[in-house]
């Protein structure tokens, strides 16, 4: 039950936002993301979007594991 | 998402698992905790177990919701179902649980008549609930802080459209205090916790901060792919190793210090702390959350003045124990001869993100024979 999946946002409504991943559309509920735009990327969790993601912090995390691996 | 696959795929793994192979050879020992049930699964996929030095273990913690909700409580909502005009909805993974009579769960008692629905998402059960005003629709809300705040947002839905046919069962339970209860407990046998990264989503990492803070222990908040888990147990091994203790944010594309505002406001607002009853760790002050008296009209347990069962777990079962991460799933004489994912016994086997599903699922159990 508690399986989370990033999707995008394609179109919004009110609190609810239709949102896709892998061919698969849904309408979720944004009630707890702040200036959800569509295109955004969220994480999902049992029909609500917890968080946003961003192609930026994204990228961070990739140079934190980058620094993860290479510490003495 | 664009980055996924880089997550999905380390690059150098080798070259991480030999780091983490030094330093656990100069720790001498290393047994990590996770404490979310979909690290239980994501580490079972991803084979971790067979390729971590022998040094480190990996356990599991009380990190399943549907595994932590006691047999009382499914006693008590399997003779709730049973009365007249009442349906049950609840996410999948709850309606196998067995009470404290083998084979008796929700499905079984479908099968006999009893109006139990499977739902996605608590809006789901409002929409239900709205459509057949005949009906008392009551929504069993498990889990742990990720699904607080949808929970909270569903009632504050049914308030809006003043529902009076639904109600929230809350069996919502809290992470800090059911960790604090598990590090205090004289059989605790954990170095450092791998910590929930979609908890920490809404909680923020901040809210971690206690386990080096007041008990000298390390904690990572990790992602769920293959490269988070192997960053993340590189981190933990270095800082046990080492002997600095602190708390690492791992997962820092989702999971920010002090999480998600929004939510935790939401939260405040419908819920307040209160006592509540675990699997295999028994009642704790403060570990789950209850419908705040404004809010009391859409409370299942003040509706139909509910009380848990005073009920066992099923003789033989050691779920209890697997929960708390002092017995390992294949330990236990039912496992996988008379508990199976199609016949479960106890609960860490019926959910997809129970211990023992995973462990009977992936088979790569072998570091947890003994924990």
């Amino acid at each position: 039950m508690c399986l989370a999946m990033p999707m995008k946002i394609n179109r919004i409504e009110g609190k609810t936002a239709d949102c896709e991943a892998g061919g698969l559309v849904q309408a979720i509920r944004i009630d707890f993301i702040q200036d959800a735009r569509p295109g955004d990327y969220v994480m999902v969790h049992a029909g609500f979007a917890i968080q946003k993601m961003s192609e930026k912090e994204a990228l961070e995390n990739l140079e934190l594991l980058e620094e993860i691996r290479n510490a003495v | 998402m664009r980055y996924d696959c880089y997550f999905k795929n380390p690059e150098r793994a080798s070259e991480l698992l030999e780091k983490i192979g030094v330093y656990a050879s100069q720790a001498g020992r290393v047994r990590l905790m996770e404490i979310c049930g979909t690290h239980t699964m994501a580490i079972a996929r991803s084979g971790l177990r067979t390729v971590l030095p022998p040094e480190v273990r990996l356990i599991s913690g009380p990190g399943c919701p549907v595994c932590v909700t006691p047999a009382g409580a499914i006693d008590m909502i399997l003779e709730l179902s049973e009365r007249p005009g009442v349906l049950i909805a609840s996410y999948g993974d709850l309606l196998r649980v067995p009470g404290s009579k083998r084979g008796d769960s929700l499905l079984s008692r479908r099968a006999g008549g009893a109006m139990v629905e499977s739902v996605y998402s608590p809006m789901d059960a409002v929409r239900i609930a709205a459509s057949r005003p005949e009906l008392e629709v009551v929504f069993l809300g498990a889990g742990f802080e990720t699904t607080a705040p949808g929970t909270a947002a569903c009632i504050l839905e049914a308030a809006e459209q003043k529902l009076e046919n639904f109600s929230v069962l809350c069996l919502l339970k809290r992470t800090e205090p059911a960790l604090r209860s598990l590090i205090e407990a004289p059989d605790f046998a954990v170095d450092g916790f791998l910590c929930p990264g979609h908890v920490a989503a809404v909680i923020g990492s901040d809210a971690f901060s206690f386990l080096p803070g007041d008990y000298g222990l390390p904690g990572v908040v990790s992602g769920f792919d293959p490269a988070d888990l192997l960053g993340s147990v590189l981190e933990l091994t270095r800082m046990i190793a080492e002997k600095r203790p602190g708390l690492k944010n791992e997962y820092i594309r989702l999971v920010q210090p002090a999480g998600n505002p929004l939510a935790l406001s939401l939260m405040d607002e419908v819920f307040q702390t209160a006592p509540s009853d675990w699997r295999g760790l028994g009642q704790i002050r403060d570990s789950g959350y209850a419908l705040r008296e404004k809010y009391r009209p859409w409370d299942a347990w003040a509706k139909f003045g509910l009380r848990p069962a005073l009920s066992g777990d099923i003789p033989g079962c050691r779920c209890a124990e697997v929960i708390r991460g002092t017995a390992s799933p294949v330990s236990c004489p039912l496992f996988g001869r008379i508990c199976t994912p199609e016949d479960p016994a106890g609960p860490c086997m019926v959910s997809g993100e129970g211990a023992c599903a995973a462990a009977y699922q992936y088979g790569n159990s072998i570091s947890q024979e003994e924990v």
